[in-house]
């Protein structure tokens, strides 16, 4: 084999290495926030944004919109979790306030995450939250309750054949997990 | 220069022969093949009949799922790399390959990948029982301990596919004999460097995916779990971006050496080279943009459906292209059917029944009555054991009397070709019907209405798997056998590797050949 193989041999195995790690940067620390990105931007999966800052908007009283609430308890966990309100009629572009009741019916303290989800998909965008319990974890001591508190808006702009709309909120325990990750950091 | 192989153990161990690594590939493959081949006779004893007979459900998950993984990371990626091992110096006029000692270590690394996976079999809580597919958070949150092995196996399989596939792009690009252009490059050749950047656009992908796994499983991270913030279909969207043009890493060699055996056998040249090379470039393109119509059903908008459902689609214009070209190549041939051309004939047949059932599959609404029945299994298998291992098989007949110098008997190859054919059809047709009635994947037990069918598809499964006895016979008998092969082997076959005695002497081409 001559000297000149053996260069071109080199260089060529360093370039693909490059793409084999920059792959694998791409799968880890790309897809990962760009999947994100793109549910927030189509409300794939019923994902509901972050908070939102209400500006100064007239109420379209010339319709309403059943806004559905639901709760779930993922898995075992053990708490009590539901709505106040099965549901409510709401205009578009009004403030509205409502609460879920969560008890922790267990005697040892244990923190919750609530996720979100919303269909239709297409009415995830226009569905605002200014306050919601789903922004932060949700600790509780045993035997300990708390209401839940969700403000919203649905946007004027919410398409014309949207009627209802239904909020499900599971609830997550992830007291373990906490753990797990103030071990190792 | 010339000096023959090392003594004893040692000659395997510090091998940097192309030809050594090349056949402990092959070796290490067929062992890989029968150990989940094993697995997939378990899983048809238990289906034999309704209700648990043989073993409880959860062995039951770990067999389809160390079933798959055996058979798509142990059997078929290592036989196309020993295959390409053996012929791409031989077919280009190179001494070896380019990157002789990475070749050593890419090898060497599979047994313990391997022997790690096995090994999960006898741990506490039993081998990974997620299926091949290993979806969050079946295979995180709920997965058994052994997981974390399955991790460390899937990356030491990763990087020796990785660097088996630097290793083939380097020789083809680098090490050609003088006069060998791209475009004079046998089609097994091509289609292996096609391949080969396709493993490594991926297998990192694959990677990263089980790395993301191992971060939620012990360092509290949630890229896949819902209550930290992440989501789990994330999982199957970085998943199926390395899993589609995986089943395309398992069928393009396919392809590559099918291309070589029907010209041989049809003593026409191959119809549509140039044709060829396009459309399994295009092939491999449109694999990057088509992996969600495998999770048509996680909820996806409208115009992600149409999209995927299009784009898939399309794959069946180069693909057609691919199969009309074999077609053509047989047509007005003066064809003889030895055995390594009944394999091919089968390949274009029955690889073209699983393409059809793979546009069917493809139309989303559709695809929401098959989606996670038998009627996917009977799809994939269509496409990959008469894809890949008809084609493997094909390949071992053809060369092996170059590689070590004997001729193999024809009538026990053809034997093994109709047991194993017949076998297929009776295991994997009856498994359309079944699908489309709705039985689901992945259970150990069924309704009775789909008792009949499951017996048929076992019975197959065990001439099946009797028939690869069958091979292994052929090929042990025709190794120690009498029946010298000439140089050439076949009539006027096409290629280098033709043009050295039989069997291949340990270093071919030390200087290049000349290329006309």
């Amino acid at each position: 084999m001559n000297r000149s193989v053996e260069q071109s041999n080199r260089s060529l195995t360093l370039k693909l290495v490059g793409v084999v790690v920059a792959m694998f940067i791409f799968a880890v620390y790309v897809m990962p926030p760009l999947y994100d990105l793109f549910c927030e931007v189509t409300g794939l999966n019923g994902k509901t944004g972050g908070r939102y800052q209400a500006t100064e908007s007239v109420v379209d009283t010339s319709r309403q919109i059943t806004v559905q609430f639901l709760a779930t308890n993922n898995e075992s966990m053990p708490w009590a979790f539901k709505p106040q309100l099965q549901s409510i009629k709401v205009h578009p572009g009004e403030e509205v306030e409502v609460r879920y009741l969560a008890t922790n019916p267990t005697s040892i303290p244990m923190v919750a995450q609530a996720v979100p989800s919303l269909v239709p998909f297409k009415a995830a965008e226009y569905f605002h939250k200014t306050e919601c319990f789903c922004f932060n974890q949700q600790p509780l001591d045993g035997g300990e309750s708390a209401e839940l508190p969700l403000r919203f808006i649905v946007d004027q702009d919410v398409p014309k054949q949207v009627h209802t709309i239904t909020l499900s909120y599971t609830l997550f325990d992830i007291t373990d997990k906490l753990a797990l990750a103030s071990n190792d950091r | 220069m010339a000096h023959g192989p090392a003594k004893g153990f040692s000659r395997w161990l510090f091998t940097t022969n192309h030809k050594d690594i090349g056949t402990m590939y092959l070796w290490f493959s067929f062992a890989m093949f029968l150990m989940g081949g094993v697995f997939a006779l378990v899983i048809r004893a238990e289906l034999f009949e309704p209700g648990l007979q043989i073993v409880q459900p959860e062995f039951f998950n770990q067999m389809t799922t160390m079933h798959g993984l055996v058979m798509v990371f142990g059997a078929v990626m290592p036989a196309f790399v020993g295959l390409a091992n053996w012929l791409i110096p031989m077919m280009i006029g190179a001494p070896d390959m380019a990157l002789p000692r990475m070749n050593n270590w890419s090898f060497w690394i599979l047994p313990f990948a391997f022997a790690m996976l096995s090994s999960t079999l006898l741990m506490e809580g039993g081998a990974p029982n997620f299926g091949w597919t290993f979806y969050a958070p079946l295979s995180t949150t709920y997965a058994p301990p052994s997981v974390t092995f399955f991790i460390f196996a899937v990356h030491i399989m990763g990087a020796s596919s990785i660097m088996g596939a630097i290793n083939i792009i380097a020789t083809i690009l680098n090490m050609r004999a003088p006069g060998m252009t791209l475009m004079k490059m046998p089609l097994f050749v091509w289609t292996w460097l096609i391949t080969a950047y396709l493993l490594i656009a991926v297998m990192p992908v694959l990677a990263g995916v089980v790395t993301m796994m191992l971060m939620d499983i012990h360092f509290g991270t949630s890229f896949f779990d819902a209550a930290g913030g992440g989501d789990p279909v994330l999982f199957q969207h970085v998943f199926w971006f390395f899993g589609h043009p995986e089943v395309y890493i398992m069928i393009l060699p396919a392809f590559g050496v099918v291309s070589q055996i029907i010209p041989t056998f049809a003593r026409k040249p191959l119809f549509g080279y140039a044709s060829m090379v396009y459309a399994t470039s295009s092939i491999a393109f449109l694999s990057f943009i088509v992996w969600a119509h495998h999770m048509f059903t996680v909820g996806m908008p409208v115009a992600g459906e149409l999209f995927f459902m299009y784009a898939t689609m399309l794959i069946a214009v180069p693909t057609g292209v691919k199969v009309f070209n074999w077609v053509t190549t047989m047509f007005k041939g003066s064809m003889t059917f030895e055995t390594p051309m009944l394999f091919s004939i089968a390949f274009v047949i029955l690889f073209t029944i699983g393409g059809f059932s793979g546009l069917m599959l493809a139309i989303a609404p559709a695809d929401f009555q098959y989606h996670d029945t038998y009627f996917v299994v009977a799809h994939f298998h269509y496409v990959l054991v008469p894809g890949a291992i008809f084609s493997i098989t094909a390949a071992v007949y053809y060369w092996l009397p170059k590689w070590c110098g004997n001729m193999y008997n024809e009538t026990m190859g053809k034997t093994h070709f109709w047991m194993a054919f017949i076998g297929l059809n009776v295991t994997f047709f009856p498994m359309h019907f079944v699908g489309l009635a709705g039985m689901p994947r992945r259970i150990p037990d069924y309704a009775l209405q789909f008792a009949d069918f499951n017996m048929i598809a076992s019975v197959g499964a065990f001439m099946f798997g009797a028939a690869q006895i069958l091979f292994l016979f052929n090929v042990i008998a025709t190794i120690r056998g009498k029946q010298k092969a000439t140089a050439e082997v076949w009539e006027n076959p096409e290629g280098l590797e033709w043009t050295v005695a039989s069997p291949a002497p340990y270093h071919t081409f030390s200087t290049p050949p000349e290329v006309k």
